[in-house]
């Protein structure tokens, strides 16, 4: 049996014979006006949207590369969870910015057939943890991911464009717990050991380099005055959050200065560090080599 | 490590067992679902919601440390439950229960 919409076929609360696990789903699109809102440039618009959704889509490839390497198989999953909310946020803004750049593209060509240059994630995002198993530094990366990114969508709730605002409704609950999960986490390893302490902190330090960047403001942001969230507005909320967490883990918020991008280009402008080509020739691998499957 | 200072604690190498618990949202009553591992009953909740609950299957997840279940033993169960099978009398099957109530 084929579905063209996934949750029409487990959204009937009250089948129950049919399903061995829950029903009741809910389309986190449905009811929304999906035209674009009046007085909006597309193109802006779609930049935006490829902004968060590249970011939600790198770093849930960076989380489903723990995969067989995480240290408890309980955890490996949990990463594979959040991983896998954030590929559902990803789709979703992908699917917008397609649409908004009116060209034909679809999410599946967006993810896949972009190069790294025209990919507009922070660089935050595509940092390496799973290639040496560093497991505080994947607990690093998604506090700090996760703590920006769930002040930003609480923010964007309110947004003009009903797709965004609906898209982040739904985040603010996922991204919630990612940040539940990796404060417990950093706890957990900052007020562990000495060893697994000195891990955490300097996980943490590592990283720090690539805070600056994600409240630093873009100009198709600022030409999206009442869609858009202002990046600047987010840095008081994460550093309470990350104050809050330090202390509570006998950790030191680290104090480095941004890592410059080139001549002030960053990961918002398609510059993006040496780990990121490696990335997407893993990620995109599958549907370059068979670019006209479908499954 | 035979070097170990006697006052450290040895190293455990694996997590507590904990049993899982769920409410489903159709169902009326906590039930079992499967087993886990965690370091403390905080980690088993949010470890339990990982990989119990991903397919809408529920609303409430108690654990609870399977050490500290107390089971029935197997070699009991004539004493046990056998003597219930012949005593159909027990159940009240001669009351008329009303329509709107429900789960008797």
């Amino acid at each position: 049996m084929s579905f063209d919409n996934a949750y029409e076929a487990v959204s009937e609360a009250n089948d129950e014979a049919r399903w061995a696990f829950g029903t009741g789903f809910e389309d986190p699109l449905s009811g929304v006006d999906t035209s674009l809102p009046s007085g909006v440039d597309g193109d802006d618009l779609a930049a935006y949207c490829l902004m968060l959704g590249d970011d939600a889509l790198i770093m849930s490839h960076r989380l489903q590369q723990w995969c067989t390497r995480a240290p408890e198989l309980e955890d490996e999953v949990a990463l594979a969870n959040i991983g896998l909310d954030l590929l559902g946020q990803a789709r979703l803004l992908l699917t917008r910015a397609a649409k908004a750049e009116g060209s034909g593209r679809s999410e599946d060509s967006l993810a896949s057939f972009r190069d790294e240059h025209e990919f507009r994630n922070v660089r935050l995002a595509e940092l390496s943890t799973h290639d040496t198993a560093d497991f505080a530094g994947v607990i690093a990366q998604l506090l700090v991911f996760s703590t920006w990114r769930l002040a930003l969508l609480q923010r964007l709730t309110d947004s003009r464009d009903p797709v965004l605002a609906a898209i982040a409704a739904k985040g603010v609950k996922e991204v919630t717990y990612h940040r539940d999960y990796a404060a417990q986490w950093t706890v957990r390893l900052g007020d562990g050991t000495d060893y697994s302490h000195q891990r955490m902190q300097s996980a943490l330090d590592d990283l720090w380099p690539y805070v600056g960047e994600l409240f630093e403001s873009h100009s198709v942001v600022e030409r999206l005055p009442d869609i858009a969230v202002e990046p600047s507005e987010l840095r008081v909320e994460f550093d309470d959050v990350l104050t809050q967490v330090c202390s509570a883990a006998t950790l030191t918020v680290p104090d480095a200065p941004a890592r410059a991008g080139v001549s002030g280009r960053t990961g918002r402008d398609g510059v993006h560090t040496e780990a990121m080509g490696y990335l997407l020739s893993e990620m995109q691998s599958v549907a370059r080599a068979h670019p006209e499957a479908t499954w | 490590m035979s070097e170990m200072q006697p006052e450290m604690e040895p190293v455990k190498h694996e997590w507590p067992l904990y049993e899982v618990f769920v409410r489903s949202k159709r169902g009326l009553n906590h039930v079992h679902v499967g087993s886990l591992h965690a370091a403390d009953d905080e980690m088993a909740i949010r470890h339990a919601r990982d990989l119990y609950t991903r397919r809408n299957e529920g609303v409430s997840i108690w654990v609870v440390k399977a050490a500290d279940i107390t089971a029935s033993s197997p070699d009991e169960k004539d004493p046990f439950f056998a003597p219930s099978a012949d005593k159909v009398y027990r159940h009240p099957t001669f009351y008329d229960i009303p329509d709107n109530v429900p789960h008797m």
